[in-house]
């Protein structure tokens, strides 16, 4: 599902964040991104989803080459992924309801489907009736399974999040785990940085471990 | 998507601007009330033009004619052709004007005036100012008449005078063509507010674009609401312009009319009309539209998430 080949990524600033970097994810596997701050776990998942580019090497989503997605066909590839971010990136002055709709009405579902489908996905992560009020009148765990349930409403074959657990208490971390184990159960690839290093015991799945950007030996 | 979808999508986004917009009462006022100040000017000049045009349509006809006597022609000749004329029933009005009077008012304005007095004789010819009446003065009456004149006796020449009609005529044109520029400026300035307002939207809704743009949307999705917007500010404004102009004929009425009637006149003021009304709308709308997608297209390619 994903592949990394001898991927590097030297920032603007002159940075290197990720030297000669090789793995895989097949499809179907659950996979977390450990390594100390500065590793390089974000810029993985950054170029997954096209939010950078590689400045060497070459990164597979399916089967596609990323670097022949052109600037104006990155939409539609986004499409196939679901992202969870740390910060939740919610339409703040919009009701849950839309938040979760969003990645519907860009792929042009009939309103009534539409409906369905956000209704299906915020009981997923347990948010029913939820749907009229705005983020910002949500707990942070709350904001955060709404984000969830944006990148799973439009059903994509792969997830990415970056540290979805970050600002949980370790209750709600776990059960968050969870709930990506059970997406990851029904076949969806799913790809996880994170620093709570107990909670992928406690999840069991494999454990890609980074350290200045490469692989970290075991 | 099938169409009724895409529709109601559109129609959405529309009522989502729409709502957006009217959440700002004070910015849209005047925003709008730029817009229609702007549109307003070029209208009101082009409805005073077309109604100038209109009300002049028939001047060709207004016009004087001039008789030249032979210069051996006398100062009683010339009046007793006046007379004769004056009691024609096609001709309103006859002015003399003798050699003698022309010469002292050459030698007054010319400068020649010790030049002048060296001629022994007087050069100029008796001239007679001819107005017919109206009913004489269409172009289709004028040449018989003035081919009747130049048959008098000791008349050397008749000219018809509508220099000056065709003078007012080419002002008039030049006032259209006026009007025009001043209305591609106006329209140039009105595309370039909206669009800046758009970018000034676009760059208060950054986050809302960034998160946009990460779960799939094109540039062409979030533009959208905001060539809604830009339509309906335009919208707004080539109402507020046509509220204006309105406004505006109302008040000239009153005063035109009342110089109609000095000049006896039964000349009224006609406002811009339903049809250039729709299209000062529809355009204005058009405007909005093209500003906003100018700056949307612009700004939002700019706006990557990170
Ligand atoms: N946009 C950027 N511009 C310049 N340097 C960057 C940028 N993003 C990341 N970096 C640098 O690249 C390196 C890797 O960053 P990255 O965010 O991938 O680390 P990380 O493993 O996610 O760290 P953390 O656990 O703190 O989130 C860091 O040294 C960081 O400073
Ligand atoms: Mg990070």
């Amino acid at each position: 599902m994903i592949r990394f080949e001898q991927v590097h990524k030297r920032y603007a600033t002159g940075r290197q964040a990720l030297a000669g970097l090789s793995f895989s994810v097949q499809a179907g596997e659950m996979a977390f991104l450990t390594g100390p701050s500065g590793a390089g776990k974000s810029t993985i998942l950054k170029l997954i989803a096209l939010i950078e580019r590689p400045s060497r090497g070459e990164v597979f989503v399916g089967d596609q080459n990323l670097a022949r997605i052109g600037r104006r066909r990155i939409p539609l590839f986004r499409r196939q992924i679901g992202v969870v971010f740390q910060d939740h990136k919610l339409l703040q002055d919009r009701p849950v309801l839309d938040n979760v709709a969003l990645p519907l009405i860009i792929a042009g579902v009939p309103r009534r489907e539409i409906d369905k489908r956000v209704r299906a996905a915020l009981d997923q992560v347990g948010l029913l009736g939820k749907e009229r009020n705005l983020p910002q009148e949500l707990s942070t765990g709350e904001q955060q399974r709404v984000g969830i349930a944006r990148a799973v409403v439009a059903k994509p074959p792969l997830l990415i999040a970056d540290e979805p657990t970050g600002n949980l208490d370790p209750q709600l971390a776990l059960e968050t785990m969870r709930l990506f184990k059970r997406f990851n159960d029904v076949g969806v690839t799913v790809v996880i940085a994170t620093h709570d290093v107990h909670l992928i015991e406690a999840v069991g799945a494999r454990r890609i471990a980074l350290t200045d950007g490469q692989l970290a030996l075991a | 998507m099938n169409l009724g979808a895409y529709l109601e999508r559109h129609a959405q986004t529309l009522v989502g601007s729409f709502g957006r917009i009217v959440k700002q009462p004070f910015a849209t006022l005047m925003i709008i009330s730029v817009i229609g100040i702007a549109l307003a000017l070029p209208l009101i000049l082009q409805v005073l033009v077309q109604n100038a045009r209109q009300a002049t349509g028939n001047w060709t006809d207004a016009i004087d004619l001039t008789l030249y006597l032979n210069t051996a022609a006398s100062e009683e000749r010339a009046r007793a052709i006046a007379a004769q004329l004056r009691s024609r029933g096609d001709i309103a009005a006859v002015q003399v004007i003798t050699a003698r009077q022309a010469l002292n008012e050459f030698r007054e304005h010319s400068g020649f005036g010790t030049a002048l007095d060296a001629l022994t004789d007087n050069p100029l010819p008796q001239v007679l100012v001819v107005t017919p009446t109206l009913a004489a003065s269409r172009s289709d009456a004028a040449q018989p008449l003035q081919k009747q004149l130049a048959a008098i006796p000791d008349v050397a020449e008749v000219q018809l005078d509508t220099a000056w009609v065709r003078r007012f005529h080419a002002m008039l044109d030049t006032a259209h063509r006026l009007v025009a520029l001043i209305s591609g400026i106006l329209v140039a300035g009105i595309v370039l507010i909206i669009g800046n307002t758009v970018r000034l939207d676009i760059l208060n809704r950054r986050n809302e674009i960034e998160v946009m743009k990460l779960v799939g949307g094109s540039d062409g999705f979030a533009r959208r609401p905001f060539l809604y917007s830009g339509f309906l500010y335009g919208l707004g404004g080539g109402g507020m312009a046509l509220l204006l102009a309105a406004l505006t004929t109302h008040l000239l009425t009153g005063s035109i009319r009342h110089v109609a009637e000095l000049y006896g006149s039964d000349f009224g003021l006609t406002g811009a009309g339903w049809a250039l009304g729709g299209e000062v709308l529809i355009g204005a709308g058009l405007l909005g539209w093209l500003g906003a997608w100018v700056a949307a297209t612009w700004h939002i390619r700019a706006i990557e998430p990170s």
